[in-house]
């Protein structure tokens, strides 16, 4: 028994490397691959995010106002009650998806066109048409530009939903792109971790032998691998996010004059939220593939030994 | 115990082993016997489930091997005790943890394992060779490391290759000690040796191969 005690003091604890794995899968190589897809997942995940916000911002902005050009305004309208403007006015109150409308003010007209008029329109002596800005609630009807045309013939209506929607398309095939290198990088991280197993299981060949003779099951010696191969997935996938932190933050300064937002005062408020919440994700995501990659990996390999 | 019926083995194609029938009760021994490249070892991993048969109906321990499920074979691995005659030991291992490898896979608890494994290695010597390596130690030291590991788990079937090829007269006549020992017991032993001075000193029924077949069962 004090030959036991001694033992127990010098041993290694139980079923720590049999298979002497930390030779055989490397805690630098492939903590430093996963580390690389991870530090690209997150760059494409902050594409995604940053996508996703440009679409919110235009959709919120600019496709809920719509811009209505009155030429002649002043003029009587077509059945000869009021002014034109009056009646195309009239026209937009009735109809569904219209908030609010107003007529832009002279004042505020010529202050628009300042910079191409100069002093004002009054001193090139030109007519400018009626501007009416419109604050959409919800999808105006289709034949929008047909109903205002028939209350004041020339009316125009400025077709910004288009732009807008044609933009909504671009960042949401911003964030597909996202998305699909996303998928690469998971699909790069699956085969770094299965090249890395395959070739940790060719290096103990014989000690798999070994102790599948003397009775390992096969979930025995994955679970090793699975062990082993999580966990360096996971340091490599903290290692990548953690090195994403700060070209994520930089970017975000470079972006800041395009976003209209003041600069923040901490850095928790440089980055979207959801953004902070995805990158501790990265890791967790490595270690599963890690994980499920090495499981997968070394059971098809078992096959083989009966 | 152990039954084999026109067992037959062959690696690409190449017959190692053909018609092999013979039948061993519960604590038999047998000496396997036979020149180089009679099929001795090609017998033990068949019986240590390294192989399955290519022809033929082998059953151990009450099991058809042949229609055995594959997640059934581990359990039966481990009450077989196997001595290699390359003494086939993990390198990255001390001798402790070597011996204490199938206690630890049939899961028994640590302090069994170690109180276990702590009186088979004084028993063959190698209390003071407890964190020592294989590349540490002797090819006889290593030789009672792999015949330690075989037996620390008692095992109702035990298989050795060759096992007293790097001991001394001294070693050789305690590990057949052991081997009468757990036979007494009820441990079924099987021995493949080419020691003909062995076999003379210790009678016993014998298996003969030659060529891959069974020419002799007596």
């Amino acid at each position: 028994m004090t030959r036991a005690r001694a033992a127990s003091r010098t041993l290694r604890p139980a079923g720590s490397d049999d298979l002497g794995l930390r030779r055989a899968l490397s805690d630098r190589l492939l903590p430093l691959l996963v580390g690389a897809m991870a530090f690209l997942a997150a760059l494409a995940l902050a594409g995604a995010f940053a996508a996703a916000a440009l679409a919110r911002h235009w959709q919120d902005g600019a496709a809920a106002v719509l811009i209505v050009q009155v030429p002649q305004p002043d003029s009587p309208a077509a059945d000869g009650a009021g002014p034109r403007v009056g009646r195309v006015l009239a026209a937009l109150r009735g109809l569904d998806g219209i908030g609010a409308a107003r007529v832009l003010p002279d004042q505020e007209l010529a202050e628009l066109l300042r910079p191409w008029l100069g002093a004002g329109p009054g001193a090139v002596a030109l007519q400018l048409p009626a501007v009416i800005e419109v604050r959409l609630t919800g999808m105006p009807p289709a034949d929008l530009g047909g109903r205002l045309r028939a209350a004041a013939p020339g009316t125009l209506v400025e077709a910004q939903d288009q732009w807008v929607g044609r933009l909504s398309v671009l960042a949401r095939s911003l964030q597909a792109c996202a998305a699909l290198a996303i998928g690469i990088v998971g699909f790069v991280a699956v085969a770094v971790v299965a090249v890395a197993t395959r070739a940790g299981l060719a290096s103990r060949r014989d000690a798999i032998e070994i102790v599948h003779g003397l009775g390992a099951t096969r979930g025995y010696i994955a679970g090793r691998f699975a062990r082993r191969a999580t966990m360096l997935a996971a340091v490599g996938g903290a290692l990548g996010a953690a090195a994403a932190v700060p070209v994520l933050v930089g970017l975000a300064g470079l972006a800041q004059p395009f976003t209209g937002r003041d600069v923040p005062p901490d850095l928790a408020d440089t980055l979207p939220g959801a953004l902070w919440l995805a990158l501790p994700a990265l890791p967790l995501a490595a270690a599963a593939i890690g994980w499920a990659t090495a499981q997968g990996t070394v059971r098809r390999w078992l096959r083989r030994l009966p | 115990m152990v039954r084999l019926e026109g067992v037959g083995l062959g690696y690409a194609g190449t017959p190692v082993l053909q018609g092999v029938s013979f039948g061993i009760a519960e604590g038999g021994f047998r000496w396997l016997l036979g020149p180089s490249g009679a099929g001795k070892t090609s017998l033990l991993r068949l019986l240590h489930l390294a192989v399955r048969p290519s022809a033929g109906r082998l059953e151990l321990m009450g099991q058809d091997i042949g229609a055995a499920r594959r997640a059934r074979l581990p359990l039966l691995r481990r009450r077989i005790g196997m001595v290699f005659q390359d003494f086939r030991l993990l390198p990255h291992l001390s001798a402790f943890d070597n011996v204490a490898l199938p206690l630890r896979l049939a899961g028994r608890p640590e302090g069994q394992v170690r109180v276990d494994t702590l009186e088979l290695l004084g028993w063959v010597g190698l209390s003071r060779k407890l964190l020592s390596r294989p590349a540490e130690m002797s090819g006889g030291e290593q030789q009672r490391v792999a015949i330690a590991r075989a037996v620390v788990a008692r095992p109702l079937l035990l298989l050795a290759d060759e096992p007293t090829g790097n001991l001394d007269e001294v070693q050789a006549g305690r590990l057949m000690q052991l081997l009468h020992e757990l036979n007494r017991l009820g441990t079924t032993v099987v021995v493949a040796t080419h020691n003909d001075a062995l076999v003379a000193r210790h009678p016993a029924h014998t298996l003969r191969l030659l060529d891959g077949h069974l020419v002799r069962d007596d």
